[in-house]
């Protein structure tokens, strides 16, 4: 999740709570804070996103070692970082704890047990403290177990605390999990009560949150952790799409659910989801075949591995193997005098040789990161020597702060670049994505960096970018400012970010280049030939540009009145499944059928046409290694269920209106406005001026939308880098967005032969599909027929997006998950893509008032397209 | 009207000036220690008690006051900064707090009213942060120690302000806040006293930073403060002090970005040179301020130490007629708070 402080599900650490915790329990007993407060930092670095305290022991005094805690957490700015749940079933101790929090805490948790009037007056201390609450699901006459009285209470605390003006956004009902498989019918119920009630809470109270402490769910498995956790993990999997929120579990002892054992994972869900009536006592009977089970394999020793140490290192930087390097640096260390002499000795030298091969071309962007890898994990190793030593590290040859600018979340392009200048030697300073000037500009200063590199890869990122370049300026810094990322261009960085900025802008066309750039702008000979040369070719860029007196443009109503004329009656015929569509989990293993390989290995810089590449007498064989890799980690996607395909489509009546196309929606009453844009250049000849309304029929047609995403890769890329694996981390990106592509085709086939249905008969190879054979398109908001961007919320709301497939919008219209695809449906056979191009300053003032906001924002939104 | 809506339709309408401080001001007219507490029967050393000035030199405040409405000013604050039972302990002048803010507020009060021009003004109850902190130890050795509880801060803020509001003043203003959890103890004791007096009490909220990077004392970004404090809901959020509007500019404009209410910012003039001194002339002021006007980014302007009426003055020049700054409509979202921010999306 790199910087996003928007979370999804989020999970609250129980380890500082003494009644989750044995040890913490223990560690407060004995009045060991500093022990304790070592716990709650653990918690932290280990992700915890609130850490939950809880004091309520009968041997203690609560309130006193509620305060005393929060005092000292507080003086720890790791931990109090993040904000704290105040944990209690006493109201004074969460009153004592409260006065000691410093932020916006969440307060657990207050109910109607002792009557509405008590409920109320707590409510309103949380209000006056300013903290968020969670409302167990308790009245007076008790606890609720069923679904219905767990609804019930909710949306009576609900209404209650609305009507005394309690925010409802903070606002979050714990419905009460209680323990399932205790053998007591009664109790078969509870798992699948919970999940129920929370779906029906969250239809019912509008903004607030659900949560529910997960540990009692498994109490009858008392020390039989590998079924524990597979309950927990299980009993998640079906909460959270069911709009669980949050729990408070202990992280670190949660299963995948895609790689517990399939036969555990089953009887679970029987006994969660109460799918047989001996479901308690198969699962009983399976878990005592769980305890303390362990396997290990064996690997054979190779040829290379009798080789003399050094060998051994060059040879496995070059072939990119990890396996054995920690132990072969290791051996390397004791014949050494010093730790350093290591890095700057035989691992520098196999780093020569990956440069070399790559300089020379017979190395590929895959193998280098493999290389990059193996190095990362041998000097991590070395490091605690190094540092034992105290000394400074190899000296680097320049340090660079790289950043995916805000509001942007991609970030492939800028982990190849950085793993590139690393793996010459260069410090990066990596931020992360969604990174604000601020930030970007403080790092540099900082880390004393030589240079900054931006990246981005949705058009506002450009815009961002400027503002960054103009920042830096106002700052006074001098130093070199890199640009890249897909939607950059030589073009606009001369024309917008170069004079935004007094010192040396390049842009750097991909990732080969940013060594070559970085070591020309760090050398003192040819430094200063490099960035003149570079100014004055930007400079001849801006003349040209300003010179060429730039493709003629028609006044917007001219090149309206030269509309494409579509033939209207062969519209599409309406769809046989109006409405919106929503797939929760499409088959992976049938989207891979559906991948267009080549933008793959493009991402790779590995150029050509897939699967001609494959023979390629140049790249042939790093493009076969690289695919080789990708068809076994797809393997393990597909197998082990590594990500989740989720999407929605929807068809709406509609009729073109001008430029507008107007949306029905299913009442009839409320209408939806699309405005689109128009080409503007001066056509030759016959040729139109274009606009995506005109596939559209005035007197009434059908439009389509939709939205896909892949979701799970941030489990999977963090263990990767985790394990310093930046090869697995990039290839899983790349193929998640393989996905995301093949997902969209997928779906757009299945509009077309089922949902819209006017093709029903069609029979295309996925060759075929990759060439666009089939009829319609579907164009993107951001790409050229349609530049806007900010089209993107109008379709998400339209598609219920964000609850029905999950992705979310960052200020700038990015989707988030990255992997993400969505746009429009045309039918029109006549439907084509082309490029809205640069438009004029009277169809800027047009859409801007058609799309009701001023001047200023539509110029933000369609920069790219204005002069 | 209420107060607070009036301040609403004016905000909507115009970027408003804030004064600017009394300190220097009260040092150029140079009282003699027993200027200060004349007429009271003190018996420590009173000078340098800015605050006891409201009570034994009135007119030393009313003229500066005037000073600042004649430099263009609408939100008056008054001269209260350390007008507090924890800050008078130091003069041994505890029991004089009542007091002191009645007449402060009645000073600006009076000098308000007697304006007849038309122009909308506001009298800004000002309540500094005391000289005790509740999120950290004093105490290297003793991390869990506090000099002070939370309920101590907030009965000290509810003598405060309640005398505050007997004297006339229409608003709270919370500033100079280093220590969020401070200002919670702030608000609570307004909020109590809401129940008391059985009304609305519109509050001002002002963080102060202690480093560029945008923290507090209490180490809090501008983000999570914001939201720290926004139960509140105050009038206006907002920067004081520390810095010069050079320096917060980045701060002003996140807050700006985040911020559902006015956003009133108060810069230094510029950072103290060599000798300690503001010599940021007023119209470097007002040019970089006008850059955060015309940008829409401001609601209220006004300056903080080092500044004269003269700065006050050219900032109001400098803004006139420019349009005020929007409010941003913000989804309902948890949005909690530890030292950074952390939402919680629905």
């Amino acid at each position: 999740m790199n910087d996003l402080t928007t979370a999804r599900f989020v999970n609250i650490g129980e380890r500082t709570n003494v009644t989750g915790s044995a040890r913490f329990k223990k560690l407060i007993m004995a009045d060991d804070y500093e022990t304790a407060v070592e716990v709650a930092r653990q918690q932290v670095e280990n992700g915890a996103q609130v850490i939950d305290v809880n004091m309520d022991e009968g041997l203690l005094d609560a309130e006193q070692a509620m305060t005393t805690f929060l005092k000292l957490i507080a003086a720890e700015p790791d931990i109090a970082r993040v904000p704290v749940m105040i944990d209690s079933s006493k109201w004074d101790v969460i009153e004592a704890g409260v006065k000691c929090v410093s932020g916006k805490p969440i307060i657990n948790s207050i109910s109607m047990k002792e009557g509405e009037e008590a409920f109320l007056d707590h409510a309103r201390k949380c209000m006056d403290y300013g903290a968020a609450v969670v409302v167990m699901a308790f009245d007076e006459t008790g606890q609720a177990d069923t679904k219905d009285r767990k609804v019930e209470i909710c949306k009576r605390a609900y209404d209650l605390l609305t009507g005394i003006g309690f925010p409802p956004e903070d606002i979050i009902f714990d419905p009460n999990i209680f323990a399932v498989a205790t053998g007591i019918e009664e109790h078969d119920r509870y798992g699948l009560d919970f999940i129920e009630a929370v779906a029906e809470i969250k239809a019912s109270c509008p903004h607030a949150k659900t949560s529910g402490g997960l540990s009692n769910l498994s109490f009858s498995f008392r020390g039989n952790e590998t079924v524990r956790r597979a309950m927990h993990s299980v009993f998640l999997y079906h909460a959270i799409p069911a709009g669980l929120d949050m729990a408070i579990v202990n992280a670190g002892q949660l299963d995948v659910y895609d790689q517990i054992d399939p036969e555990l994972r089953e009887a679970c869900e029987d006994v969660i989801l109460m799918r047989r009536p001996d479901a308690t006592e198969r699962l009983i009977d399976l878990a005592e075949s769980y305890k303390g089970k362990s396997a290990a394999d064996e690997k054979a020793a190779e040829e290379w591995r009798g080789w003399e140490v050094r060998r051994r290192l060059e040879h496995a930087l070059v072939k990119g193997i990890d396996a054995h390097v920690v132990a072969d640096t290791e051996e390397a260390r004791q014949q050494f005098d010093r730790p350093i002499e290591v890095i700057e000795g035989p691992l520098m030298d196999g780093m020569n040789v990956v440069g070399d091969l790559f300089g020379s071309g017979k190395m590929f962007l895959p193998q280098v990161v493999k290389s990059a890898r193996v190095m990362k994990k041998a000097v991590a190793h070395l490091i605690p020597f190094i540092e034992a030593e105290k000394e400074a590290g190899a000296k680097a040859k320049g340090k660079i702060v790289m950043a995916t600018v805000k509001g942007d979340v991609h970030d492939i392009g800028k982990n190849i670049v950085g793993v590139v200048l690393q793996c010459n030697g260069y410090e990066v300073i990596d931020l992360g994505v969604m990174v604000p000037w601020s930030k970007i500009l403080a790092a540099a200063n900082e880390n004393d960096a030589d240079m900054i590199g931006l990246s981005g890869l949705i058009t506002p990122s450009l815009d961002e970018m400027v503002t960054v370049a103009e920042e830096m300026k106002t700052a006074g810094m001098t130093m070199p400012l890199l640009i890249g990322g897909a939607t950059t261009s030589k073009v606009h960085t001369a024309l917008r970010i170069d004079p935004a900025y007094d010192g040396p802008v390049i842009h750097v066309l991909d990732a080969s280049r940013a060594v070559g750039v970085a070591s020309r702008l760090l050398s003192d000979t040819q430094r200063d030939a490099f960035v003149e040369t570079t100014a004055s070719d930007y400079a001849h860029v801006r003349d040209a540009r300003a010179g060429k007196g730039q493709s003629e443009l028609l006044a917007i109503d001219d090149a309206r009145a030269n509309f494409y004329d579509a033939y209207l009656s062969d519209k599409a015929a309406p769809p046989l499944k109006p409405g919106v569509h929503v797939f929760d989990d499409w088959d992976l293993a049938e989207l891979r059928e559906y991948f267009d390989w080549t933008p793959f290995f493009r991402a790779w810089e590995l150029h050509g046409t897939y699967p001609k590449i494959l023979e390629d007498e140049v790249v042939g064989e790093s493009a076969r290694n690289l695919k080789a890799d990708a068809d076994a980690m797809l393997d393990r996607i597909v197998a082990e269920k590594w990500f989740t395909a989720r999407g929605v489509a929807g068809l709406w009546p509609c009729a073109r209106h001008g430029d507008d196309v107007i949306l029905h929606d299913a009442d009839g009453e409320t209408h939806t406005v699309l405005p689109f844009l128009r080409q503007q250049v001066k056509k030759s000849r016959e040729r139109a001026n274009m606009c995506l309304a005109d596939f559209i029929d005035p007197a009434g047609d059908w439009l389509g939308g939709f939205a896909v995403g892949i979701h799970g890769i941030e489990e999977h890329s963090r263990r990767f880098l985790a394990e310093k694996d930046d090869y697995s981390d990039i290839l899983l990106k790349a193929l998640a967005d393989r996905f995301a592509e093949a997902f969209a085709e997928r779906l757009h086939q299945h509009v077309r032969t089922d949902l819209w249905g006017y093709a029903p008969q069609e029979q295309l190879t996925n060759a075929a599909l990759i060439k666009e054979e089939y009829r319609g398109i579907r164009p993107a908001p951001g790409y050229p027929a349609c530049p806007d961007h900010s089209l993107k919320p109008i379709l998400f709301d339209l598609l219920d997006a964000e609850a029905n497939t999950g992705i979310s919008l960052t200020e700038n219209f990015a989707m988030y998950p990255t992997s993400a695809v969505s746009g429009f449906y045309f039918g029109h056979p006549e439907a084509q893509y082309f490029g809205v191009a640069r438009i004029g300053r009277d169809q800027l003032e047009d859409y801007a008032a058609r799309r009701n906001v001023d001047i200023a924002t539509a110029e933000r939104w369609l920069r790219p397209n204005l002069d | 009207m209420t107060k607070r809506e009036e301040f609403e339709a004016v905000a909507a309408q115009q970027i408003l000036i804030k004064d600017g401080p009394y300190g220097t001001a009260i040092q150029r007219a140079g009282l003699a220690a027993q200027d200060y507490a004349a007429g009271t029967d003190l018996t420590q050393e009173q000078k340098g008690n800015n605050d006891l000035v409201n009570l034994t030199q009135p007119q030393v405040i009313r003229t500066i006051c005037d000073s600042y409405i004649d430099a263009g000013a609408h939100i008056l604050a008054t001269n209260t900064f350390n007008a507090n039972r924890i800050s008078q302990a130091d003069y041994g002048a505890e029991a004089l707090v009542h007091e002191i803010n009645v007449s402060a507020a009645r000073i600006i009060r009076k000098a308000i009213d007697a304006r007849d021009d038309g122009v909308p003004r506001f009298v800004a109850g000002a309540v500094g942060p005391t000289n005790k902190t509740l999120s950290l130890s004093p105490d290297v050795e003793d991390p869990g120690y506090r000099e002070v509880t939370f309920d101590e801060i907030a009965d000290v803020y509810v003598e405060q302000c309640r005398a505050l509001l007997e004297g006339g003043a229409d608003f709270i203003l919370i500033e100079t806040v280093f220590d969020t959890l401070n200002c919670k103890a702030a608000i609570m004791a307004v909020k109590q006293l809401e129940r008391e007096l059985g009304r609305d009490i519109p509050l001002m909220i002002s963080l102060t930073l202690t480093d560029l990077s945008g923290r507090n004392l209490s180490g809090h970004t501008v983000e999570a403060f914001w939201y720290t404090v926004r139960h509140a809901k105050p009038l206006t959020i907002g920067l004081n002090c520390s810095f010069g509007a050079e320096q917060l500019r980045p701060h002003v404009q996140l807050l700006s970005d985040v911020a559902d209410t006015y956003l009133m910012a108060y810069p230094n003039a510029g950072l103290p040179n060599d000798l300690g001194e503001y010599d940021e002339l007023p119209e470097t002021t007002a040019a970089l301020t006008r850059v955060w006007a015309e940008n829409r980014r401001i609601n209220a302007l006004g300056g903080c130490c080092g500044s004269t009426p003269a700065h006050i003055a050219a900032m109001a020049e400098a803004v006139a007629g420019l349009a005020p700054r929007v409010p941003p409509a913000i989804t309902p979202e948890m949005r909690l708070a530890g030292l950074e921010p952390f939402s919680i999306a629905a």
